[in-house]
């Protein structure tokens, strides 16, 4: 206090000179700037550093909002109901959406097609067929939904062929749908029974330039006709090739035909509940090959419909059942009629089933006014509501699944519009064994997509699981013992220089890219393995024998040689051991072939009934194990380097030997870290992609068999994704692959994290 | 010590522990030997064999060519295979022969067996020549023809032969000049007039007049650039001409006179006949092609430079992106956010990202760059391209993106770990001196910690440039026609296609018709992308090494 006062009172010997600091206002300014400047930083950083973390949880909500639309549920939504004018709208026997889901059109039982516009009910057009006017209608069949082909059965035995065609005319650049008939075989009817008698059922269906029509006659004959039409080049005139055939007799009245694409079946549903099976692939000897009965007794078959494709039949009966059927092949190369699966009931008769046109599911309506939707392969119910219109006549979907046209017992039409984008995702289909068309029993199959337009698509995501483990089972099979082992010798017994050599080159290996690793593994390795295929084996059993010899002789060396290298060195000496095995056990492959395996093994393998592909799960593991032996081996050596110290010495000062004290000291202490480690590989093998690419055939199989190869989900994804349609359910599967594959390593990773993190407090404790 | 008491003591599992390091380390020496082997030796002009087999219906056929490689194998593999054996045989020796001459014997690689070939010459005057089609010719100069006309004949011919196809590459060299950037430029400048025009089109706010303006004046540009293409078309087709003016006449081994263009001919040589120093110098021409030379023949033969400009551009954008992004998150992290239970679950998520597959990058990188944000980038700004994709679409921005995703968590550690190294007493001596926390943070703090940014954007580059299986789904193709920078407005092309070494590779490898022709090139692309990434990975360990020791040094 008193020096202060001092100085201020005693007169300066120096003048003051002027101030350098800033003035206060001055300072004042400078101080508001920092003091922004601080929190402009501040703010920032915070944001960015907040906007990266959102950005990478967005990679998970956005995987996860592509996968969720699977679980949208099925709506059908009511637009309008309308009846059409009183002369037309009664006797329906067919009813039909076109693409745009502009017109509907409804086929009368007297051959007259109404053509509306489905908004409003108005009618667009009203086309007859041209028949003559005593020419009386019995029978109404179709054929496949894609073909549009319908055909009118008449009383004296005769045919009547037509279809619908839409003409798609641009004026004003406005679509305008114009709907038109056309008549493939002409527009007279053609003679289907010689004799002339009433037609009672009919079936009809094209393939290529040959239609088959069959029908069940007044009088209980099934007759067969198959007509080609052919274009005289010189006329132009069309003639019509009729081969005519008569079928065995069936003396039941029936009920509904079908018959399928390839004109082989004929399928024929009766009012028992039975249903005949004829093979009419050779029409002369058609035979009755099966007569099954499909529904329980005292229950009427009331609908019989061929699926997309034309090989599943479903079955709807009069106590609301639904059945799926189809011809499944035997052992002896027979067909059978096959009971696979049945759907949800609806609480009354069925009374009309409507196939979609591409995929497997199939739209229902039944005596009590409701409205089902069904799907097939991935055995799902996907809505059975009420429509509150009372009973249900018929349904018709559009052929891109989006509107629903019902009609009432009334005549009344009701236009709904249907979302329906995922009716093939369950989790049955994805993970339970599924049975497909024209497979002989449940399996499990990943097949997403093939050249024809009515294939089955298969979504088992088994195989690619299995696949997925398979590889990293034979990775981690190959990397581990190398990996651990060596993280052991390396962070306890190798001397600092050579660990200073080896740690750095095991860590440059994790950069080196799967892409080089896949490409040898493909390309070098897997010819290599085919051709030396003994050496692998006997290297696998010799290296460890030759490396304990060399210990042991290494032992009885005299001292002075022994004692020049110190210990810690070991991984060093024995170099040249495993470059001689190595070498030994290619050169003595041929040799071994020759004697053990009469010259190829590889043969000798399939001899004895195991497949053997060049790429395989044996070259995989190989390849995937080096990419994975880094990860595992930097994480264990780092936990066992870690070790404390002093619990070692007090091992070793207690007597035990280096190998007791790893045991019974380092092991226990580091195995979380090590157990850590071993996880991260797992979750590294797990989502490889390029090397399974590369170092297998990708065909999606199901076992472990080491020889042949394996699709994995990573694989599979980076295959298929750029091909697939956005949007569709492949791509929606292919991206729940992806957040699986996500999810999966995720939790494994923060799993090995966490226990790293608890291992490295103990330690601290320690 | 008896094997019993060794075996007590448990020195084998040491030996055992000691034996894995060795079989690991010379796995991976192996592996590096092996790619560098069969990639440097791709280039060396190996000698061309000739020799007669006795086929065993006692025929003979002469075989010439390069020897890819031999083997023993037993013979019934051989038998197997459907190839005649004698039953006394055990083993039968191989040799893969590269004979060429596609375009005449439709097979330029085939297996020969040791057994009934003589023993095989050298003959000096064969020569071999590398071809823009049909890959390597194999077989002996007859004449010249210029113009139809023979011009030399007999031993003048193969220099007389080199000095004529060192013509022929200089035309060449100028046709390519002019398509890749002269009409490349007409067509860039053409394609952005008719876009305008679209544009112009979908525009309803402009007047008539103006409108009938604009387009006259579109109709002016396309007619200039139509006459500018006129000319360079003319001038092309008066080089073409030129080109087809010599034309080689070559016996093939089966004694078949052939005529080849000399246009076709990239390189002409006689294995047989060159010193060690001539063939280090066709070496080295060869090596050169390679690195700087554009790929040929469905990517089997010529160079990778498209491929490594493509990685290259690619990784510098990632680099740009990544930088800043990367550096910020982990300062937040680290300095400024609230450290708690929270926060480290935050953290491990961020880290554990790096262990996520990368294919699940490339999926949601598909999904959400390419369509969800490409598509949005094409309605908003590029509705006259439209239906065509502009953005929306796999391209060189979304790859880097994409990338730069998937390497943000390598940065984010490195940026972290280096932050964490910096002694606290370094922070507070500034604090103490009155500094704010901005002001400790971007004049001490960040500066000490840059080197340890540079490891973790090296990493990030080495790690982005190894990667295949993303950018196969987000815009990586095996032969892209243009490169991503070039001399168009606005230079850098980020909605362009780009090829990359990596996925070279995978599909020359892997995809293409010819395996065999393509194998050298792929272990050549290979060591170029390991010598890359190695050579990354040591600079990142060097520095990190160097800031270890610096930061022992300080902190104590």
């Amino acid at each position: 206090m008193n020096s202060r006062v001092d100085s201020i009172t005693r007169p300066d010997p120096h003048p003051p000179s002027p101030s350098l600091l800033p003035t206060g206002a001055k300072r004042e300014r400078l101080r508001k700037w920092r003091y922004f400047k601080d929190r402009f930083s501040r703010y920032g950083v915070a944001a960015s550093g907040l906007g990266v973390v959102f950005a990478l949880a967005l990679i998970f909500i956005y995987l996860f909002s592509e996968v969720m639309p699977v679980l949208k549920p099925v709506t059908i939504t009511p637009l309008h109901s309308y009846a059409l004018s009183p002369e037309h709208g009664q006797g329906t026997v067919h009813l039909t959406v076109e693409r745009y889901q502009e017109v509907g059109a409804q086929w009368s039982d007297t051959g007259e097609v109404r053509f509306f516009n489905t908004h409003d009910g108005s009618l667009r057009k009203a086309l007859s067929l041209p028949l003559a006017p005593d020419d009386q209608i019995t029978a109404f069949g179709r054929g496949d939904s894609r073909d549009g082909l319908v055909a009118y059965g008449l009383a004296d035995g005769r045919v009547m062929l037509a279809r619908v065609k839409y003409q798609l005319t641009y004026p004003d650049d406005q679509r305008y749908i114009d709907p038109q008939l056309e008549y493939p075989l002409g527009e007279a009817p053609l003679v289907l029974d010689p004799q002339g008698m009433a037609l009672q059922n009919i079936t009809i269906q094209q393939s290529g330039q040959s239609f088959a029509v069959a029908a069940h006659t007044e009088d209980g004959r099934i007759v067969l006709a198959r007509f080609a039409a052919t274009v005289s080049f010189m006329t132009g005139e069309v003639q019509i090739n009729r081969l005519s055939y008569e079928l065995p007799p069936l003396a039941v009245h029936s009920q509904a035909m079908l018959m399928d694409k390839s004109l082989r079946t004929l399928l024929i549903a009766d009012q028992q509940g039975l249903v005949h099976y004829y093979d009419v692939s050779v029409p002369a000897q058609a035979s009755l090959v099966q007569s099954q009965r499909v529904v329980p007794e005292d229950v009427a078959i009331t609908a019989f419909e061929y699926l997309a494709g034309t090989v599943s039949v479903i079955i709807g009966a009069s106590d609301g059942s639904l059945r799926q059927w189809f011809l499944v092949r035997d052992e002896q190369n027979v067909h059978h009629f096959t009971h696979i699966r049945q759907f949800q009931s609806h609480p009354a008769a069925i009374v009309h089933i409507a196939p979609e046109y591409t995929r497997k599911g199939f739209y229902v309506v039944d005596a009590a006014g409701h409205l089902g939707v069904h799907y097939a392969t991935s055995h799902r119910s996907l809505a059975i509501e009420s429509m509150g219109h009372g009973p249900l006549q018929f349904v018709a979907v559009s052929p891109i699944n989006q509107a629903l046209l019902v009609q009432d017992a009334d005549g009344q039409l009701h236009f709904n519009t249907l979302f329906n984008a995922h009716p093939q995702v369950s989790f049955k289909a994805l993970w339970h064994r599924v049975w497909y068309e024209g497979r002989a029993q449940e399996e499990y199959v990943w097949q997403s997509s093939s050249a024809s337009d009515d294939f089955e698509s298969k979504f088992s995501l088994i195989p690619l699981t299995i696949g997925t483990l398979k590889a990293a089972l034979f990775a981690m099979l190959f990397a581990m013992p190398l990996a651990i082992m060596g993280a052991i010798y390396t962070a306890y017994f190798m001397t600092p220089r050579l660990r200073g050599l080896v740690k750095p080159s095991i860590e440059i290996m994790e950069a080196l890219p799967t892409v080089i690793l896949g490409f040898l593994a493909g390309l070098w390795l897997a010819p290599f393995v085919e051709n030396n295929l003994p050496a692998v084996f006997s290297i696998l059993m010799l290296m460890p024998l030759f490396m304990l010899l060399f210990g042991f002789f290494w032992l009885r060396l005299p001292n002075q040689v022994r004692l020049r290298i110190p210990p810690g060195w070991e991984a060093a000496l024995l170099v040249p051991v495993v470059l001689i095995v190595g070498w030994l056990s290619v050169v003595m492959s041929p040799l071994l072939e020759i004697w053990l395996f009469d010259g190829s093994m590889r043969q000798w393998l399939t001899d004895i009934g195991i497949n053997y592909d060049q790429r395989n799960a044996l070259v995989v593991g190989i390849a995937m194990g080096f990419a994975v032996i880094p990860t595992i081996f930097s994480i264990a050596e780092d936990a066992v380097f870690n070790v404390p110290k002093h619990l070692t010495q007090g091992s070793l000062a207690l007597g035990a030997t280096a190998w007791q004290t790893v045991v019974g000291v380092v092991l226990p202490t580091a195995s979380p870290g090590i157990f850590a480690a071993v996880m991260m590989g797992f979750g590294r093998a797990v989502g490889e992609t390029m090397i399974v690419l590369m170092a297998t055939g990708n065909s999606p199989v199901v076992n472990f068999n080491i020889f042949e190869g394996m699709r994995t989900l990573s694989a599979n994804i980076a295959v298929e994704l750029p091909e697939t349609a956005v949007g569709s359910s492949h791509y929606r599967i292919l991206f729940l692959a992806a957040l699986v594959l996500f999810v999966l390593t995720f939790i494994v990773n923060t799993l090995a994290e966490v226990i790293r993190q608890r291992l490295r407090k103990r330690y601290s404790n320690l | 010590m008896t094997l019993r008491e060794w075996f007590k003591s448990g020195a084998p599992w040491v030996w055992l522990n000691a034996g894995a390091v060795t079989l690991s380390m010379v796995m991976v020496v192996g592996l590096l030997v092996l790619i560098a082997v069969r990639g440097f030796g791709h280039f060396w002009p190996a000698a061309v064999v000739e020799t007669t087999i006795t086929q065993p219906d006692g025929s003979q056929i002469t075989v010439l060519g390069q020897v890819t490689r031999s083997q023993t194998l037993p013979a019934s593999v051989i038998r197997d295979a459907g190839i005649e054996v004698a039953p006394e045989v055990t083993f039968v020796t191989r040799h893969l022969f590269k004979q060429g001459n596609r375009d005449v014997t439709g097979r330029d690689f085939v297996w020969y067996l040791q057994d009934g070939m003589d023993a095989w010459r050298y003959p000096a005057e064969v020569i071999m020549l590398e071809r823009r089609e049909w890959g390597n010719f194999y077989g002996y100069p007859v004449s010249l023809l210029e113009d139809g006309r023979v011009v030399t004949q007999g031993d003048e011919v193969f220099s007389e032969l080199r000095t004529r196809v060192k013509r022929a590459n200089d035309l060449h060299e100028r046709i390519h000049h002019i398509e890749r950037y002269e009409i490349g430029a007409v067509n860039f400048r053409m394609e952005r007039v008719r876009l305008g025009e679209r544009r112009l089109d979908l525009d309803d706010r402009i007047g008539d007049t103006e409108r009938a303006n604009r387009l006259a004046a579109f109709a002016e540009q396309r007619e200039a650039l139509n006459q500018e293409y006129r000319s360079y078309q003319q001038n092309l087709d008066a080089l073409y001409r030129d080109l087809r003016r010599d034309v080689l006449v070559a016996r093939t081994m089966d004694d078949r006179e052939i005529q080849i263009p000399v246009g076709h001919i990239v390189r002409a040589s006689q294995p047989n006949n060159m010193n060690v120093l001539q063939k280090s110098a066709y070496y080295l021409d060869r090596f050169w092609e390679f690195f700087s030379g554009y790929p040929r023949e469905a990517n089997t033969e010529g160079g990778i430079f498209p491929a490594i400009f493509g990685t290259v551009t690619m990784v510098l954008v990632m680099s740009i992106i990544v930088t800043p992004f990367g550096v910020l998150a982990a300062i937040y992290l680290r300095e400024y956010a609230k450290q708690g239970p929270l926060l480290r679950m935050i953290r491990v998520s961020v880290y554990n990202l790096a262990g996520v597959p990368s294919i699940v990058f490339g999926v949601f990188g598909l999904g959400f760059f390419v369509y969800v944000m490409g598509g949005s980038i094409d309605r908003m700004f590029y509705p006259e391209a439209l239906p065509a994709p502009t953005f929306g679409t796999p391209g060189l921005m979304w790859a880097s993106l994409t990338l730069a995703l998937l390497t943000l968590p390598v940065v984010i550690v490195a940026t972290e770990e280096g932050l964490a190294r910096i002694p606290s007493t370094i922070r507070q001596g500034s604090l103490a001196l009155g500094a704010t926390k901005a002001e400790t943070l971007w004049r001490v703090v960040v500066p000490l910690a840059t080197p340890a940014m540079m490891t973790g954007l090296i990493l990030a580059i080495a790690r982005a440039a190894g990667e295949v299986a993303p950018l196969m789904l987000v815009g990586v193709v095996k032969l892209a026609p243009n490169l991503p920078i070039d001399g168009n407005f606005p230079f850098i092309h980020l909605e362009r296609k780009i090829m990359h070494l990596g996925f070279h590779i995978y599909d020359v490898g892997f995809q293409s018709p010819n395996v065999e022709a393509a194998r050298p090139l792929v272990y050549a692309t290979a060591l170029t992308l390991v010598m890359l990434i190695i050579v990354l990975n040591l600079t990142a360990i060097g520095i990190r090494n160097h800031l270890r020791e610096k930061y022992r040094g300080e902190s104590d």
